[in-house]
């Protein structure tokens, strides 16, 4: 379905330093019974963000006194595990507009941008310095800008591209829908089909 | 370049186009569908008023929600009932062939594709689920995808994705004795790590790989998406034609001895190059469980849970966590370790061999009485193998109860539940913290591994087994596993 286009942020990103954050985190089985794309926000996490008895867990980012933030930065092979594509969903729904990490797993990232969600590649050289820096200013911004394929660290001199296809970051900058545009290809795929 | 691999092969021929960007709009031959990542495409394609375009091309089965006892009764959990109800609306609305609930072809995607003779060499597989890896054993191009691409694929027959570069995996050589496919995935994935084959497309060769039988390669190929590969997929030979050869699906006659020719040219040319190669030897690899809570956290049966902290006294953040997740310490031995369920199932382990395998070892024995045993075959079809050949006679003497196919506690979605802070030795392939449910704490592992578990109670070395004092696996440097993010790894 088609979503939001996409550009320039200046957010704050909310800190998730861990390696390998798998699907089953980002949102667990026992929440994929619905069968719309409404309301995945509210399960963001479960695991961590919630006791047994569904209670906040005071300790979670997400539940302490942070700013708003449309920005997630998690460590090494962010989204690995499952295909659900109700990771994205729970993401979006909860407001994250963009996801850095140090490296996604393919099929998330490819959910990501099909729903209106900017991965990005954080250098190595730069994750350790950008996770201190936000340790010690939880209001420190980010300032992105697909259009010219760039991340600034405000008030540092860090700065790095965005590694990104010029067609799919069309298709985030339009908020373009693939199946709409495979659509339009049916009589190219009908005349490959005969000629195999 | 013209010297190609058999992903290139495959991949190749079924580019419809290429965009400027190099990615491709690439043709499926197959493409299967089930209750979970289904429904929202369904109604995309409502939304878009289009018709599914090639509707004889996919194929539905109800497997990740559904119960697995008494099948014959309606589904009480109102939410699981609808959406088990909404798969069969959608098919019947859509003209896609469905086998649902009951059906003598139903059971989990991965293990019924194969066994119907749907998924064959050189086809290209997709399937709403990260395990169509799976499928590669046939010698096909298989992977997971999301819902928007399930979309994609029921109105186009396509999706649009960059080529995956080609990594090779050689083990050669023999396996040791109680050393199996599911081994020698674990013990690969501790040595790449997770996120080791992010990028790319594996094939497996070499004559550890060439002796498998089509359960043990659909095994290694189920578990090459842990270590975050795309796929897996394996040279087609004779062991395939002869597997293929009188399935349900698969081409009789003229048509097989035709397919057949073509098979057979899918080879990895000789000085085709990969973009990653390693090399294993059969001989080294051990009976392998995780002791972590990712795959990549497996180490050989005879070892220790390894140690928080390096020689220069560091802290490692991520083996930390996942002992006080597992409740376990540094330098624990993992064999005596107590279990308290057993699970030998899911698409990577629910086969007639795997069965088969467990069944040989517990017969004549009894199961521990602290252990809650699930065995739970992959389809209705391995069900009724099982009971034809005597196997449920075997188990049920052994004190386990065989139920009916379904993904069950691999995920957790339906009732089979591990519960928190209990201990699982299971034959899936995720241990994610509360995949087996909110705070279960899972170790993967074999079904031979599985069968000696649920015997004892503890985690227990095979017979046979000769545990050598340095029989621990030398730990990866983390970091020379991460590539920098480089614009080809843009997917
Ligand atoms: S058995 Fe597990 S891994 Fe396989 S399809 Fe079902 S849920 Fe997925």
């Amino acid at each position: 379905m088609s979503f939001k286009p996409i550009n320039k942020f200046n957010s704050p990103a909310i800190l998730l330093p861990v390696d390998n954050i798998d699907t089953d985190q980002i949102i667990p089985a026992r929440f994929l019974k619905a069968t719309t794309r409404e309301g995945f926000g509210e399960h963001l996490f479960t695991g961590w963000r919630y006791d047994k008895n569904g209670n906040p867990n005071p300790d979670f980012i997400l539940n302490k006194e942070i700013p708003k933030a449309e920005i997630l930065l998690a460590g090494h092979n962010f989204g690995c595990g499952s295909s659900r594509e109700h990771a994205a969903w729970s993401l979006h729904d909860y407001g994250f507009k963009v996801v850095m990490a140090r490296g996604f797993a393919d099929i998330f990232r490819n959910n990501a941008m099909n729903n209106g969600i900017l991965p990005i590649d954080i250098p190595n050289q730069y994750y350790s310095k950008i996770v201190s820096m936000i340790q010690e200013n939880p209001d420190q911004r980010i300032l992105i800008s697909l259009e010219c394929e760039l991340v600034e660290i405000a008030n540092s001199n860090i700065a790095f591209p965005i590694v990104i296809s010029s067609f799919r970051k069309q298709c985030l900058m339009e908020g373009t829908d693939l199946v709409d545009y495979l659509i339009q290809q049916h009589e190219i795929i009908a005349t490959f089909e005969n000629k195999r | 370049m013209s010297s190609k691999t058999i992903f290139d092969k495959i991949w190749d021929a079924h580019e419809v186009s290429t965009l400027e960007d190099r990615s491709s709009v690439l043709y499926i031959d197959r493409h299967y569908i089930h209750e979970v990542t289904s429904p929202q495409a369904f109604d995309g394609l409502r939304q878009r008023e289009v018709s599914v375009f090639r509707p004889e091309r996919t194929f539905g089965t109800a497997d990740h929600n559904v119960p697995t006892l008494n099948q014959h009764l309606p589904i009480s959990e109102p939410a699981s009932a609808a959406q088990i109800s909404t798969l069969s609306k959608n098919c019947e609305d859509f003209g896609i062939s469905l086998f649902e609930l009951g059906h003598e072809w139903n059971g989990i995607v991965h293990v019924i594709g194969p066994e119907l003779g749907l998924t064959l060499p050189g086809m290209t597989v997709v399937c709403g689920d990260s395990h169509t890896s799976t499928h590669g054993a046939f010698g096909a191009v298989a992977f997971g995808i999301g819902t928007s691409e399930v979309e994609m694929v029921l109105a186009s027959q396509c999706v649009l994705q960059r080529k995956p570069k080609n990594m090779k995996i050689e083990i050669n050589g023999q396996l040791p004795k109680n050393v199996t496919a599911k081994d020698v995935a674990l013990y690969v994935i501790s040595k790449l790590g997770t996120g080791g084959g992010t990028g790319h497309f594996v094939e497996f060769c070499g004559s550890a790989i060439r002796s498998m039988s089509m359960e043990g390669r659909m095994t290694l190929c189920n578990m090459s998406i842990e270590m975050g590969a795309r796929g897996g997929l394996i040279q087609p030979d004779e062991t395939t034609f002869e597997y293929v050869r009188d399935l349900k699906f698969a081409p009789k006659e003229e048509d097989y001895n035709n397919s057949l020719e073509k098979w057979k040219m899918l080879t990895t040319d000789p000085d085709a190059e990969f973009h990653d190669e390693y090399f294993f030897k059969a001989e080294d690899i051990p009976v392998m469980i995780t002791w972590g809570t990712n795959p990549g956290l497996a180490i050989p049966v005879t070892a220790n849970v390894p140690e928080v902290k390096d020689e220069n006294g560091a802290v490692d953040v991520e083996v930390q966590a996942a002992q006080e997740y597992m409740g376990l310490t540094s330098g624990q031995a993992m064999a005596g370790q107590k279990i308290d369920y057993a699970f030998l199932g899911s698409c990577t382990n629910g086969r007639i061999e795997d069965l088969r395998e467990f069944a040989r070892i517990v017969e004549g024995k009894q199961k521990s009485p602290d252990v809650i045993a699930w065995i739970v075959p992959g389809s209705q079809q391995v069900l009724k193998q099982a009971q034809a050949e005597g196997i449920d006679q075997i188990l049920e003497k052994a004190g386990f109860g065989l139920r009916e196919p379904g993904c069950s506690a691999c995920l957790a979605m339906n009732e089979d539940k591990v519960p928190e802070g209990k201990y699982c030795i299971s034959t899936s392939n995720r241990n994610f913290e509360g995949r087996q449910g909110p705070g279960s704490r899972t170790f993967l592992a074999s079904p031979v591994s599985t069968a000696y578990a649920a015997i004892t109670g503890k985690i227990t070395i095979p017979d046979s087994l000769i545990p050598t004092p340095d029989s621990r696996l030398p730990t990866p440097d983390p970091d020379s596993l991460i590539p920098n993010p480089d614009p080809s790894h843009v997917i």
